[in-house]
This record gives structure tokens, sequence and C-alpha cells, in this order.
């Protein structure tokens, strides 16, 4: 039986999913991501980016925690946002729950005050359901029946396939 | 910290490489980058300095198969050795569902191999964990050079509670796949066992 330090059921993603698409929509963004502070992503909507979304996730992370830091050495508890801005491209990074990081990234069709209005709203959503979610592992000490030693056992004969000399 | 995705129908685990200054760190991942088939890997993602040291950390996405429609993947991590980039350390820690100690063999990296494990408790105890709590293993680097500490010596010092260790050359692979194999092996028992 799997114990994952964190799950998301399919009933929650489909709740953070219509809240990151009526923020894609409401904000006239390119895409808008879910990433946890481990750098793993959650879950995308909009456009999908042309380049490697597992990278993405590490580096937001990694930058977003970098700022944490600074935001400390700066007598700061937390920069709960932030943004980065390109000639063409920018993106819009915010602190959601204690541990999640939403990611937007637009362009010209839309402002960056137009964004941030509608991130707010958004995280306000997603904070709901998110401390819902955790209480619920919490409580249920997630039992996750479909993974039991015979599914790590053909993991582990995929992890020997995979490195092979 | 493992994440299992229903929807997307995915379990992610990291996997942290931990050591002293160029003792090898980035050399494992980029051997375990070059051998690997094409569509289970990611992009490698390295934060160096000019002079190629690990500046943030070095990261690649590793795909397993499916298994029971479920999408594992292993994402690896380095650290940068040098001394003063604890605080970047100490991030990359975050969430880490087990740990490659990567020791130099060489004499003259003796001190450095110690202070490196000793800032690795520091580290994880601000994350209130132990190596105990996750799957930890020794690879004992650089067996083909010179001047080398006794495969004896290492383990008394560095691994009195024969926690699994391996001896490597990671610059020609030797020992990288089993390195990483027992690692990732572990944590599939853990998650199994829990």
């Amino acid at each position: 039986m799997v114990k994952a330090d964190w799950t998301i059921y399919e009933e929650d993603y489909w709740a953070i999913n219509s809240v990151l698409k009526e923020l894609l929509k409401n904000s006239n963004s390119q895409s808008v991501l879910l990433i946890d502070k481990t750098g793993q992503m959650i879950a995308s909507v909009g456009l999908e980016p042309d380049f490697d979304l597992m990278s993405f996730a590490s580096l937001c992370a990694a930058d977003f925690e970098a700022n944490s830091q600074l935001a400390k050495l700066i007598g700061e508890k937390d920069f709960t946002t932030l943004y980065h801005q390109g000639s063409d491209e920018s993106m819009y990074l915010s602190k959601v729950a204690s541990h999640i990081i939403l990611v937007v990234l637009f362009n010209k069709r839309t402002t960056l005050g137009l964004v941030r209005l509608r991130v707010k709203k958004a995280v306000e959503g997603l904070n709901t359901i998110l401390s819902t979610l955790f209480d619920k592992l919490e409580y249920e000490n997630e039992d996750l029946k479909e993974f039991d030693e015979e599914f790590a056992e053909e993991l582990t004969k995929e992890i020997d396939a995979l490195f092979s000399d | 910290m493992s994440l299992i995705n229903y929807s997307s129908r995915e379990i992610n685990c990291k996997i942290v490489y931990y050591g002293p200054g160029l003792c090898g760190k980035t050399t494992n991942i980029q051997y375990v980058y070059n051998k690997v088939a094409p569509e289970t890997k990611g992009k490698l993602i390295t934060l160096a300095t000019e002079m190629d040291r690990t500046l943030f950390f070095d990261f690649l996405p590793l795909e397993l198969g499916t298994v029971r429609g479920f999408k594992t993947r292993f994402h690896l991590y380095t650290v940068p050795g040098q001394v003063y980039y604890d605080a970047s350390r100490k991030l990359i820690l975050r969430g880490v569902d087990g740990i490659v100690f990567v020791a130099d063999s060489q004499t003259s990296r003796y001190d450095a191999n110690i202070e490196s494990l000793y800032n690795l408790h520091e580290n994880l105890e601000e994350y209130k964990l132990h190596v105990d709590d996750l799957p930890f293993v020794i690879q004992y680097n650089k067996r083909d050079m010179p001047e080398i500490i006794d495969l004896e010596d290492l383990e008394e010092e560095l691994n009195p509670e024969g926690y699994p260790s391996l001896e490597a050359v990671a610059i020609t692979g030797v020992g990288v796949f089993d390195t990483l194999k027992t690692v990732a092996k572990g944590i599939l028992q853990r998650l199994s066992q829990n």
C-alpha cells in the first residue's frame, strides 16, 4: 500500500482545474500552471507551452524558494508574489496555501493589473479547495489500495530496464 | 515529497545527490542523461557558474514506463557542493524522497567528505528529517584515482551505520546506474511498505 506525502484525487483535480480555467479566461492570459514547492507539476491549462514543462516547474519552484529566502534576509516573512517581465512574454507567480505556486504566463493581450486582480480571486478559490484537500489527507491518512508490493515489484522491473548500461 | 496525481495518473519522486565540491554529483547525472533512452528523459537543466561549478542545482526528470496506468517519474537533483552555497543546498532538500551521498575517495578530500555529510545532517534537521527516514545511499566515487582512501576507512568514517554503499567511477559510468537503482528501489519499497 502506498502512502504519498500528498495526493490529488480526481474530484479535487477537476475543482482546481475549473478555477485555473476561469483565471485563464478572465485574465486573458496564455497559460496557467499549478506547481508544488518541490518543483512538481500539479495541473496546467491554456496553450500547451512549447518548452519542457518538468524543467519549467522545477525552475519556478527554485525561483520562488530563492526569493522567499531573500525576503527573510531583508526581514520580510515572505514574498507572496513574483513578477518577471519580458519584452513579449511575462510571468506572474503567486503563493497558494502553504506550499503551492500558481504561475500565469501572459503577453501583451492583457495587462499586469488585470492578471494581478484575477490571480487574487483565483488564489482565494484555490486556498479553499487545497485546505479541504489537506484536511482530508490528514484525517483519512490515505490508504491507496491500488498500490501494493506487486505494484512496487513491477516498477522495480521498470527501473532495471531503464538503468541498464 | 512523493506526489500522486490521480487525475493525470502520475507518481513523482525526488532524488537528491549530495556531497562535497567536485566529488562528481553532476558527473553522475550527466552520465545518466547520456545513457538513458531519449524517450525516458526530459531536459537536463544545469545552473552553473562560468567555470562549470554548480551554482544552484542540476535537474533531470526521468520517466519509468507506465505501470497499472500510472506514469512514474524520478526527478534527479544535485546540490552545489561548495561550502558557501549552503542556502541553495537547503532549498534543494525540500521534499526529498531519497538521497545519494557522493563521497570523493581521494585522500586530499577526506575532511571535505566529513564536513559535507555533517552539513547534510544539519540541513535535513531543518526539515525535521534524518537520513534514517528516507532511502540513503553512499557512493564512493573516483575509485580510479591514484591516491585514494581505503574502502574500509571510508566506511568506518562515513558509514558506521551501514547504509547501502557502492564504489564508483562516475566519469566512466562505473557504479552510476547501480547507485541510482539502489536509491530508486529504496523509494518504491518505502512507498509500498507504509
